[in-house]
């Protein structure tokens, strides 16, 4: 059978019915790509949203007199003696200065010594007693100081604290949202911006406002670490032998299946087994980076060998057969030319892994990593023994406390995560564009 | 139908370099290769021709032993290079291949510089002591492959960014710098134009001074036009084996006559 003659210009019903599928195929796809695009806008407008407070914080800046009486009891300014004096009494002389500082400032509000204390948060005689012990020459002086808000205060120049919450709330009154009002006039209140969220330990659950992620954030680059010192290398030189030197038999088959079922197995699992091997039986300590960088290597690895493999199979056959020709053995013929030319690949492959690795949260639950944490781990390899959460971990523990100052910082913490994981997937985006090379 | 005493007579007369007796290659339990009796020639040009799939090129792998990076590959038979057996248990495929070396089918160099594309071979095998040395080996290997005065002035830029023509010779000077006594040439030609294949021509003339050049060919004329020596391949069998111009215009076998007139393949 052939196509009927008939005019260019006619058209034929079959070709018709063809391009109607294909229009409807197109708009398939396009609608495809817009449902995928809304639901990425829409959850990076949340996390935003909700999350780019946390990046701010509320201070409160008043001189403060530092008497020498309380804070230096027997006068010798002696770093030694002066660290017995407590927060406690750093608080006192920090309320009696905001109260001073109020009365100075001309506001005049029915409100009680405990309710202008309670402005200031349960951190700022920590801040003030570090800042003296670091330098003690400043006792018997005035100083002006920044000190962290209430965070129902800073929730108030946020949005999340109004004067009707107030009403109902025991940790905040509406007449001290009022005077948040009068010293934001007159400049002794202000939103900044917050390093500290960064750089910080974590914080009780009464002191949302002085939580960060400096632990976290340390804690989960130890574990990358780990995870890039052992995964790499273990997965790269089981790839190399899987794919250039083993035999192809029942055994390299088997160890190619398991593999690829390593790579499904849930996280969980591998927080079970690293609870069961790692802590349990080998007795490392709990929530140490040490533990949850194995644990992230184990699952880092299936990722990493495949993405090898996958590198050093697209090297075109002719280039090991060109280095076999001339007289090179199999080992030279990976080291000088193939493994040159799958290194972008194995790269990519690798932090992609490490990625993946960054953002895993369910094994570390296990192990112990979401741990309240305030003291930093010491350097490396020390620290890798030490307790410290991981940023995944630490916004699982924030979204569980009661305050929703926290809920704030938990957001805040995703973009954080959300930062470091678009950073790493760019790295590889650009190793991949600058050194593939095509034949 | 393979005439015994036709071979043993051209073995007689050939100087062999390389002779091969009995070979059988099997790919799995394929049967590529069955019982190939062959003397190749020193400094002269040996053609393999035949039709797709005949052999030919598992053949002139068998010869530098190539064959051995293919999983499933089993050769059995003698091969003996200036008399010794290259399956021997001594022998390291590595020494043998800097001594029979090879250009293949598609152009394949390395994406690295024209210089050290050429240098890579003496570099591995420690045939330069200094860089002077090896200067002059990568200029002599190139200027034999034709190609020196296309390149003389950009050594370090990619070999892969020449034209296909410049790459295969860039492949032959690669080849030819680790001074081999065999130069094994799979279809050279089969991806070039035919002013590079002309140029690849003469150049394979001028090699066969040094050389024993043995090439796999599909082209008939091309046999005829640099070989001294032909072997026609059907279906893994070595069918005949002679001088070039015997095979071409007095053949034997009604099969290597058929081919040649294009009958079959």
């Amino acid at each position: 059978m052939s196509i009927p003659q008939q005019s260019l210009f006619a058209s034929d019903p079959g070709t018709a019915r063809r391009r109607a599928a294909e229009a409807r195929f197109r708009a398939y796809g396009l609608g495809a790509v817009l449902v995928g695009v809304a639901a990425l806008l829409l959850l990076l407008s949340s996390v935003l949203s909700s999350g780019l407070g946390a990046f701010w914080q509320t201070r409160i800046h008043i001189p403060v007199t530092l008497a020498g009486a309380a804070l230096d009891p027997l006068g010798g300014r002696d770093p030694a003696a002066m660290r017995k004096v407590t927060t406690i009494a750093y608080g006192k002389v920090i309320e009696a200065a905001l109260r001073d500082a109020i009365a100075q400032a001309g506001i005049e509000l029915p409100l009680t010594d405990a309710e202008i204390a309670a402005m200031l948060s349960k951190e700022a005689p920590a801040q003030l007693r570090n800042k003296v012990l670091a330098d003690p020459a400043l006792v018997d002086g005035t100083i002006e100081v920044s000190l962290l808000a209430n965070g129902r205060i800073d929730g108030y120049l946020k949005g999340r604290v109004t004067m009707d919450s107030a009403q109902l709330d025991r940790n905040v009154t509406p007449q001290q949202l009022l005077l948040a009002d009068r010293m934001l006039a007159r400049g002794m209140l202000s939103r900044d911006l917050n390093p500290g969220f960064l750089t910080a330990p974590d914080a009780s659950d009464l002191r949302p406002e002085a939580a960060g992620l400096g632990v976290a954030i340390l804690g989960s680059a130890y574990m990358m670490l780990i995870v890039l010192g052992l995964a790499l290398p273990i997965g790269v030189a089981s790839s190399i032998y899987l794919e250039e030197f083993a035999p192809r038999n029942r055994w390299t088959d088997l160890i190619e299946v398991n593999i690829a079922n390593l790579a499904a197995v849930p996280s969980i699992v591998f927080g079970v087994l690293g609870l069961a091997i790692f802590i349990n039986f080998a007795g490392l300590p709990q929530s140490a980076p040490i533990v949850g960088g194995l644990v992230l290597t184990l699952m880092t690895l299936p990722t990493i060998i495949i993405a090898t493999r996958a590198a050093l199979k697209s090297v075109p056959p002719s280039i090991r057969d060109a280095a076999l020709g001339v007289g090179a053995s199999r080992m030279q013929a990976v080291f000088h030319h193939v493994l040159p030319l799958a290194a972008p690949g194995i790269l990519t492959g690798a932090i992609i892994g490490l990625a993946q690795a960054l953002g895993e949260t369910a094994p570390l639950l296990l192990i112990g990593m979401v741990a309240f944490v305030r003291e930093f781990p010491a350097a490396p390899p020390e620290g890798f023994f030490d307790p410290a959460p991981a940023l995944p971990a630490q916004i699982y523990n924030w979204t569980q406390r009661a305050d929703p100052a926290f809920v704030e910082r938990a957001w805040g913490a995703i973009i954080v995560l959300l930062g470091f994981l678009l950073v790493m997937n760019a790295a590889a985006i650009l190793l991949r564009r600058r050194f593939e090379r095509r034949w | 139908m393979y005439d015994m005493g036709m071979a043993q007579s051209v073995a007689a007369e050939a100087a062999g370099k390389v002779s091969a007796r009995g070979v059988q290659v099997f790919y799995g339990t394929t049967h590529a290769l069955r019982d190939v009796d062959i003397d190749i020639a020193d400094r002269a040009v040996t053609a393999f021709i035949g039709p797709s799939g005949c052999g030919k090129s598992t053949f002139l792998r068998c010869l530098n032993r190539m064959n051995d990076t293919i999983p499933g590959c089993r050769v059995l038979g003698d091969i003996r290079l200036d008399g010794e057996d290259i399956h021997d248990p001594r022998v390291d495929p590595v020494q043998l291949r800097a001594r029979v070396g090879m250009v293949f089918q598609k152009p394949n160099p390395f994406p690295k510089s024209i210089y050290d594309n050429v240098a890579y071979g003496p570099r591995i095998h420690g045939l330069a002591r200094s860089r002077a040395d090896m200067d002059v080996v990568v200029e002599k290997s190139l200027r034999r492959a034709a190609l020196w005065n296309d390149v003389r002035d950009r050594l370090h830029d990619a070999g892969t960014g020449l034209s296909g023509g410049q790459q295969q010779r860039l492949c032959i000077a690669r080849a030819i710098a680790t001074s081999p006594e065999v130069l094994l040439m799979d279809e050279p030609c089969s991806a070039l134009d035919p002013i590079a294949t002309a140029q690849i021509e003469e150049l394979i003339h001028e090699l066969a001074d040094q050389f024993s050049v043995v090439i796999v060919t599909h082209s008939m004329q091309q046999a005829s036009r640099v070989s001294q020596h032909t072997a026609f391949f059907h279906l893994g069998e070595l069918v005949e084996y002679g001088d070039t111009e015997t095979v071409f215009t007095n053949p034997v076998d009604p099969r290597t006559e058929n081919y040649i007139t294009g009958r079959i393949g």
